[in-house]
């Protein structure tokens, strides 16, 4: 490719062929976009993608599916929690179960945080290639606040894996509610700062105004969604059309763009990140309440002496007792357990104590995690849509009533902006791709899946 | 033969001078940087476990610019892609030349100019130095045989169209005033008061020349936000085919832009070497104080508030580079052509019109 590159070079053509990426700074998530160029003026824009598929669709015919989440923790790594969600939702849907009270606003309050997250590297990210780098360390520094949240709650930053089918894997830890609205604090300091920096900023604005404009009707003939589609003021917005877990309860607006244009989709990330904040400190107030710890003995247990116990069977006893869980298994234990799971024995791992205490609770963990055997929704298809960071994230979910799905398709939200990218690249220049692309906030892994 | 030694001792200075305040700047760009954004910065690089808030990174660079291997593209004209780096270095360090660092130091009856080039077409020097230091850049575009190179390339000899002309004709101003082109002279009569108290120098007599110079400047230095040739995250930059010490020397030339700028901006609007009332035989102040000083401590301390004034500026343009977003090529040409050049032609006549009518 080097060589007809250089060859190209060297003819004295009215147009000039410039492949952007995949090793490119600003093409993130990497995507190759071929352009013909007449000086700095894009003629023609073909967008290439593809460098990141990993099968994940075809991998989860392959597994269980509580299996499935860790993959759909990479679709899109920027926020895995609203894509662990969006899957468990589906599954739930194929089963017709209905998650605990709990553990709906656990899953609002880790979407949103994701959000916020999501908005700010893509914010962050897109300043940066714009020149600004201030920006962008000042948005990963109120990203790290939030990641401390997810790291508190999950036990990971990114491959947080934490859904689970009927559930999600732990309670939260104490005093998170303090540490949120900390963390919240922080995030919008920071939001102001930046609204300083690049709101009002005359060359962030010359480069953001008119740039990458795309019409309402384009936007709705190309199935845009999210923040792209709200910048040409569609109001729509999947947790207010079809709500799901606890949105409706809660009192929070969609934002809208106008023109369509970058900076517009600029605003419209900004004021969501103030919704989403909302959103989560409403959901903090109205959360029913954690568990109360029963203590028999007065004395915490370490899980291995609970297994010696349970072999002794000693099983009364340790069903009350307190649990000193290692950290990998806070959260988990019955009290919290009971609280954030399906009380449904065939689709959610009985809680360490019942795991470890009695021979029902180890025989409902084998027959769970065992191939062959695990969860087995009834013969049939669900589609599930949740508001993901760039739009409706879908998962449809086909099974045929084994324990192992028979398709499991996602719904990008990036793939239809990428294929409308070209009309908006047509006509400019090169520097302008990048706020645009930027814009799109494309990730690899869940466009190419 | 002494003249010749004098000379070259002038040279050593100044080049000295310049190029460890350079080398000076790239440590100082990250930690400026870090300390903007709540970063820590470079202090990896440490000698027996001493750090020095990471200024042995400038050694540490340089090694590795110097050792790494100078990769030259296959497609590349090879001579040029080879000089490019060395014209831009070269031209850039050509215009200190000029720059008077002192007004005459006299030693054993022997009155020595400080400054290297005593031309009384000083400023006109830079311009010729500026306008062919582009040239490396414009070259290394289009040798390297690659198209965001070209593009770089391309981008860089319209910022300097766009700029120069109003570069200079915001300089217009100022020789009206002081009525030379003789750096020097500018200096020297920047050493007046105007009513007896304030200096008179050129930021006092050209508020708006000087706002002006300060924003083409930066456009000449090829920083953000008119770092377009460079254009990290669009075209990578001119250099993009560059490696080890050749990039190194492009990096530099930013750095000695930098500071030439600075310098400029220090000569031609802030008096200089000159220290508000000092006289060649010591301070004088309004107020009739006197404190009278030798003749080497006068050519000192006037060195010292250049140095310090060029160090000012260096700070504020670094400070910049780390504030604002990129301009785009067109948005660019448009601040040049239909802002600053108007600007710059009101300027001059606005000064002619005061001339005359104080006259």
């Amino acid at each position: 490719m080097m060589d007809t590159q250089a060859e190209v070079g060297r003819t004295h053509d009215e147009t000039m062929t410039l492949r952007m990426g995949p090793a490119h700074p600003a093409m993130h998530g990497i995507i190759q976009i071929d352009l013909r160029l007449e000086g700095e003026v894009v003629v023609r824009a073909d967008v290439e993608i593809g460098y990141l598929h990993r099968a994940f669709e075809k991998h989860c015919e392959n597994v269980s599916y509580n299996k499935c989440f860790p993959w759909t923790d990479r679709l899109n790594y920027v926020s895995p929690l609203i894509n662990n969600f969006g899957y468990a939702m589906a599954v739930e849907k194929l089963l017709g179960i209905e998650v605990t009270e709990r553990c709906k606003y656990i899953r609002t309050i880790m979407s949103e945080i994701s959000r916020i997250t999501d908005h700010m590297t893509n914010i962050g990210t897109s300043a940066m290639e714009l020149g600004a780098m201030s920006v962008f360390l000042y948005l990963m520094k109120a990203r790290e606040y939030l990641w401390e949240l997810i790291e508190a709650v999950t036990g990971a930053r990114v491959t947080i894996c934490y859904g689970r089918v009927g559930g999600v894997k732990a309670d939260f830890p104490d005093g998170l509610k303090e540490q949120t609205r900390g963390a919240l604090r922080e995030c919008r300091s920071v939001l102001r700062e930046i609204h300083s920096l690049l709101t009002k900023n005359r060359i962030f604005m010359d480069r953001m105004v008119n740039v990458g404009v795309i019409s309402q009707e384009d936007a709705i003939s190309y199935g845009i969604t999210g923040p792209f589609l709200r910048s040409t003021g569609v109001p729509y917005d999947v947790r207010k059309a079809q709500p799901y877990m606890v949105y409706d309860r809660l009192d929070w607006d969609v934002p809208l763009g106008s023109n369509g244009e970058n900076y517009d989709r600029y605003l419209v990330r900004m004021e969501e990140m103030e919704q989403s904040m909302r959103i989560i400190e409403q959901a903090l107030e109205q959360m029913p309440p954690g568990p109360y710890q029963v203590d028999i003995e007065g004395k915490p247990l370490e899980p291995p002496e609970m297994v010696d116990l349970g072999k002794l069977g000693k099983t009364r006893e340790l069903l009350g007792v307190k649990l000193d869980l290692s950290p990998n298994l806070r959260g988990m234990d019955r009290p919290h357990h009971q609280l954030v799971n399906v009380p449904d024995k065939k689709v959610v791992l009985p809680p360490k104590e019942l795991t470890y205490g009695n021979i029902e609770g180890l025989m409902q963990h084998f027959k769970l995690v065992m191939d062959e055997h695990g969860i087995r929704p009834p013969r049939g298809e669900a589609y599930q849509a949740v508001e993901g960071g760039n739009g409706e994230l879908g998962f449809y979910v086909v099974s045929d009533g084994t324990d192992i799905p028979y398709r499991v398709r996602c719904r990008p939200p990036c793939f239809p902006i990428m294929a409308a990218l070209p009309r908006m690249l047509e006509g400019g220049m090169v520097a302008d791709i990048v706020p645009t692309f930027g814009s799109v906030n494309m990730i690899g892994g869940e466009l190419d899946r | 033969m002494a003249e010749a030694g004098i000379a070259l001792i002038k040279i050593a200075v100044v080049l000295g001078f310049v190029l460890n305040l350079a080398a000076l700047l790239t440590w100082a760009e990250r930690k400026q940087s870090a300390v903007i954004q709540d970063r820590i910065g470079a202090n990896r690089a440490s000698v027996f476990g001493l750090r020095l808030f990471g200024l042995f990174h400038i050694a540490a660079d340089a090694l590795k610019m110097l050792t790494k291997e100078d990769h030259v593209p296959q497609t590349a004209e090879k001579f040029i892609h080879g000089a490019a780096p060395f014209i831009s270095f070269f031209f850039a360090l050509m215009g200190f030349a000029v720059i008077p660092f002192g007004d005459v130091l006299r030693v054993g009856g022997r009155e020595i100019p400080l400054r290297i080039l005593d031309l009384n077409i000083g400023i006109l020097f830079i311009f010729a130095a500026i306008a062919l230091e582009i040239y490396g850049s414009v070259l290394a575009g289009w040798s390297s045989g690659s198209h965001y190179a070209t593009l770089g390339g391309m981008r860089g000899s319209v910022q300097m169209f766009s700029y120069e002309i109003a570069w200079g004709v915001s300089l217009l101003g100022i020789f009206m005033v002081y009525d030379s082109l003789d750096l020097n002279r500018v200096v020297l009569r920047q050493g007046d008061l105007l009513w007896g108290v304030l200096p008179k120098w050129g930021i006092v007599t050209q508020p708006l020349g000087f706002l002006l110079f300060l924003a083409a400047g930066m456009a000449i230095t090829k920083r953000v936000p008119f770092d377009l040739p460079e254009g990290e995250s669009e075209i990578i930059g001119y250099f993009v085919e560059y490696s080890g010490m050749k990039f190194g020397l492009f990096f530099l030339t930013d750095f000695v832009l930098t500071i030439l700028i600075s310098a400029l901006l220090a000569t031609l609007f802030f008096g200089g070497y000159q220290l508000p009332y000092l006289e060649p035989d010591g301070f004088r102040f309004p107020w009739g104080a006197t404190w009278s000083l030798d003749h080497y401590t006068v050519v000192f301390l006037q060195f010292v508030a250049l140095v310090l004034k060029i160090v000012f500026f260096c700070w504020l343009l670094l400070a910049v580079r780390w504030t604002y977003p990129r301009f785009r090529y067109d948005q660019l040409m448009d601040l040049g052509w239909k802002v600053l050049f108007p600007l710059a032609v009101a300027n001059v006549i606005l000064t002619g019109l005061v001339l005359t009518l104080i006259e």
